[in-house]
Parts: structure tokens; sequence; C-alpha cells
């Protein structure tokens, strides 16, 4: 069964092959064996599970049932969910039972897909390698002392081991894509404001945007499908047509299916930083894509090595600000000695919130005080311009670029932790696509030393169509995405 | 720019989290070298004339109909707060 894509589960449920409860069970079984060497969930409840299974099967049994009717999916702890315990990894959320579903909760309960369980993350969704969590670090399956990315690095790591089909995860800076890659998986972050950020708990408003994780390609447009739409909860959700991404993957496959295709290889994306084992495995996939028809050229994007200093302070100014809904009087953490309300809310928040969290807020506070905002703030805000600038010069000469998602493959727990400048940079091939908000995808393109590389695919707007199309013909004649690591390999 | 100890005091104090002597510390030298190695660089850049991009799309701000959306579920709510009585809540007095 672990062979299974979600698709191939979506099918075997519909066919009554299997019932969602069997398959429920299957694979709460296998997160009991196998989460305690992985810490990829946060929260199971198995009889919440085993109920929504139930209630699946008894849909599936009325034909009334949507693809995704009946899966186990895992979903990140980001995302509230009415009666769960959602912590957003962190210590000041550890007692959260969220009163209301967010909008893509409400989608997957609506579609009668299980929710299995919540998963691992980076606290507040702000790291690169899961080690921030309250909750210890989650660790990565192909080598259980590495880091699996971040921040959702959880929703990675249960789906490379098989304790779920699919995850949903969520992308500020490259939290979908870079976790994606280090787990060999494929991920795509969509156009900002194609997911509804209702009930996604916010880090930097401006730059986030939720969307799957899962084996495939096609799994991914199976699960967008049912995370996509419009939503007037979220002000800046895109009154955009629905889509059907699954309709739109090619059904033929012929020798050359991306003949015409244009990828912009940007030469920034190759220099120094870019270690040889990665740029070699992007190389390769790059010649597939050429086998498959497409045509390949270089493009710049001049102003790529200033997304890294434009996005920690816009990310870090847009966080102070969201998290001063901390306050230790609604709802959360609330420090159990304190003298008057100042004292309250300082001592609520030292003691809630971990080291990179409260070092944002300070960076955040720093560049939108008084004398400060002009040079830092609004210098970010013009840059971010230059850099989606250009993008948009970019995709006038091509159709999709490609690179490398992340500078490395996974590294090992502990390695950057106490180098938040290290860390940081290993986000740079992801973070300028949040700035931009464009859609990009990270697929598997091969193994270095055991561990998987992922390549990134980043659209113009809009585009996840031709994303997802594109890597699934790479999925058709390659087999990285289907790789599984050995130790959870025991169906 | 370096920050003192003084100044990440301060931001600390309007970010409402205590910090301790051994963590301004630890922290102004991590912030000082984000800053440094990070961020400067950015300064230099020549932007003159380029409109702030403010988010990830040029949308304008949607309107609503002023209609009632949400159900009355205060005890739903007050239920996850540290302290509450009588519907409301609680905190330290604020005004003698």
């Amino acid at each position: 069964m672990i062979a299974h894509t979600l698709t191939q589960l979506s099918r075997a449920l519909a066919s009554r092959e299997i019932s969602s409860v069997e398959l429920t069970r299957f694979y709460l079984e296998r997160i009991e064996r196998h989460n305690p060497k992985l810490n990829a969930f946060i929260t199971v409840d198995p009889e919440k599970s085993i109920a929504q299974a139930k209630a699946a099967d008894e849909r599936l049994a009325t034909g009334r049932a949507g693809p995704l009717t009946g899966v186990p999916i895992a979903q990140k702890d980001i995302f509230c969910a009415m009666g769960w315990l959602t912590s957003c990894g962190s210590k000041m959320l550890a007692n959260f039972i969220s009163p209301y579903d967010s909008r893509v909760i409400e989608c997957f309960n609506a579609e009668g897909a299980v929710l299995l369980g919540k998963t691992n993350m980076d606290e507040f969704a702000m790291g690169s390698s899961n080690e921030t969590s309250h909750f210890g670090s989650a660790r990565n399956p192909w080598d259980t002392e590495r880091i699996p990315g971040g921040s959702s690095g959880g929703s990675a790591a249960a789906v490379a081991a098989s304790l779920a089909p699919a995850a949903t995860a969520t992308d500020t800076g490259g939290s979908i894509r870079q976790p994606s890659a280090m787990c060999g998986l494929t991920g795509i972050k969509p156009t900002y404001g194609i997911v509804s950020r209702y009930g996604m708990i916010a880090y930097a408003s401006s730059l986030d945007q939720g969307g799957p994780i899962a084996r495939t390609a096609e799994d991914c447009a199976l699960l967008l499908n049912v995370m996509a739409g419009f939503d007037e909860r979220d002000s800046t959700s895109l009154d955009h047509p629905k889509e059907d991404y699954m309709r739109a993957l090619s059904s033929t496959f012929d020798d050359k299916p991306l003949a015409g295709l244009k990828i912009g290889i940007p030469k920034e994306f190759f220099g120094e930083g870019c270690a040889a084992n990665v740029m070699h495995c992007v190389m390769e996939a790059i010649a597939v894509y050429r086998r498959l028809g497409a045509e390949a050229l270089e493009i710049s994007l001049p102003n790529m090595h200033l997304s890294v200093p434009a996005y920690y302070v816009i990310a870090s100014a847009e966080a102070s600000s969201n998290l001063s809904r901390f306050d230790g009087v609604r709802y959360g953490y609330r420090a159990p000695e304190y003298g008057d309300i100042n004292d309250m809310y300082v001592k609520t928040r030292a003691q809630g919130f971990g080291a990179e969290a409260k070092r944002r807020i300070l960076i955040g506070t720093y560049v939108l005080s008084h004398g400060y905002y002009d040079a830092y703030y609004l210098q970010a805000q013009r840059i971010r311009r230059l850099i989606a600038n250009d993008f948009s010069g970019a995709f006038g000469q091509c159709d999709i670029i490609m690179g490398p998602t992340s500078p490395t493959t996974a590294f090992r727990i502990g390695e950057k932790i106490a180098d938040p400048v290290q860390m940081y940079l290993s986000d740079i091939y992801t973070i300028a696509v949040n700035l931009a908000g464009l859609p990009a995808l990270s697929h598997p393109c091969g193994f270095s030393e055991s561990l998987p590389i992922g390549i990134q695919l980043i659209g113009n707007y809009f585009s996840e169509t031709r994303l997802l199309n594109t890597a699934r013909c790479f999925q058709q004649i390659t087999d990285w995405h289907l790789r599984r690591p050995a130790p959870f390999d025991d169906a | 720019m370096s920050l003192t100890l003084e100044q990440v005091r301060q931001i600390a104090y309007l970010a409402r989290i205590e910090i301790g002597d051994a963590e301004v510390a630890s922290m102004s030298t991590q912030i000082n070298e984000i800053f440094l190695t990070l961020i400067e660089p950015m300064l230099a850049v020549d932007t003159h004339g380029i409109e702030p991009m403010s988010h990830a799309r040029d949308l304008t701000q949607r309107l609503r109909t002023d209609a009632i959306t949400e159900n009355d579920r205060r005890d739903a709510f007050l239920a996850l707060a540290p302290e509450t009585e009588a519907g409301l809540y609680l905190v330290p007095r604020v005004v003698e």
C-alpha cells in the first residue's frame, strides 16, 4: 500500500477495493510505529480520524464521493482545525484547541477527506530546518540525523516515510519547496492568493501561501483542486476562475510532450553557494527536459542576491505585527507569575516564544520603528519590486524558470541552528518567488550520497497547470519521485 | 550600523518581550551579524523612483456588505482564555 500514490489510493477507494477505515488504520499504525523515530506529528487522534473514515465509507457507499473522500491527509499544524490542538509549533499555542476550521480544513472536510494528524513545523513557520519547533525537530527519513527541511518539515517527513499519502504545507520563503526537495517529494506553492489564508496562522501575510506536498505532480494537482478557490474571508484571496488542475494534465504522452516549452536557466542560480552535487543533478534534469522537447536558454535575474535581505526585513516586519496578538489575554500561553499588566505581557511573550521567533520580532520591530522605517522597510519594498520586475522581464523570454530548490542536500541537525545567517542563506533560491507572489514547484531529480535533490520550476502568475503538467511529463520517464527510504519501506 | 545593548533592550521593550542580561548580549550579537552581513548590503542599492511593493500582487481592497456573518460563540472563545469571569477576560488591574 505504501507504494501507492495518492491518485492510486483515490481510485482504490472509489472502486471499494479498500475502505477508508482500513486505509486510515493502516496509516495510523505506521505513525504509531515510526513517528517516535521521526517526530513528524505533533498530534494524532485515532478516534477522531476513524470517525471521519467511517463517515467517508458511508459516503463512498452512496456514490456521493469526491476524489479525496476517505483519503487520510496529514495537516500542517498551522491550519486551525476545530477540536484539534493547533500549536503552530509554539509553546505559545501548545494549549490551543481551535474553536474553528481554517478554510483549507473546511475544504478537506467538505470533500470527506480524513484528518490523519497535525504535523510538526518550525515555530510559527519561522525556520528552514524544523529545529525551531517547540516540540523538537522532525527528522529526515532518508537520514534521521538530518533535518527534513522547514518549515513544513513534519509534513515532508510524514509523506516521505509513508506515514501519510499526502500532506498540506505553507510557504513564506520556501517552506513547501525546500522540505519537498530535502525529503524527495513533489510540492507546489501556488500563486499568492489561490489558497485562502483564513484560519492559517499568520507569519508574514504578504508572503504566506498554502499548498500540497505529495509524491507526484499528479497527486499535487488532486490536492490543489480541493485547496484552491476564492474565499471572501481572506481579503487577499483572488477571485480567479476555478481551475481543474487534474484535467489539465496531459492524458496522452508522446515522444516530445514539451515541444515548444522554453526553459529559462538563471545564471544567478548556479554560482557560488550551490553545491556541486546539487548543480549536477539539476543540470541532468534539465537535460531530461530537453529530451522531452523543451528548449533551454540562459537568462538573468540580476537582483536575485537582494532577495534574502529584502525578505528578512519584510517578513520580520510583518511577523512583529502579526505576532503582537499573542498577549496572554484571550487564548494561548500566559506566564504563571507576573505583576502588573505590562509584566504579564513581557513575561508571557518571553516564555511563550522561542529564540527564532523573538529574533524576528525584534528585527521587525526595529525596521518598523521611527527613524529606520524608510531606510530598511521601504527600501526592502522597493527591492521587492525590482525582484518582481526581474521575473516579469524573464517571462518575456521563457515559459518556466528552472534551477535548484535548495543549495545543498539536507544538513545535519544542529549544524546551522546557532548561525542564523547560514540558516537564512539556505533559502536563497526560494525566497524571491514569495516576494514576487509567483507559483513554483519542487520535484525530485536525483540523489547524492543517498540524500534527495530537488529541482525548482518557477512559472508566471496562474501557471500552476503548466508547472504541474511539466513536472508530470518528467515523472512519466523518471522514477526519482517513487523512491522511498529503506528503513521505512516495510509495509 | 551596530545596535547597542541599550537599543536592543529598548526594541525588546517595544515588542513587549522580557529580555535578561545574558540574552540581550547574545541577541544583539546575532542581530548585528544579520544586519551587517545580510541586510546592510541592500542599503547601497539605488532604488530612486521605484514604487515600494507592499504586497505580493497589486490588489485593491475588496469591499463586503456590512452583514452579520458570525454566530455568537462567546462561551467557546472565553473557554480558551487563561482567566475569565462573568463573561469577561481578566487581566491585572490597570486602573486603581
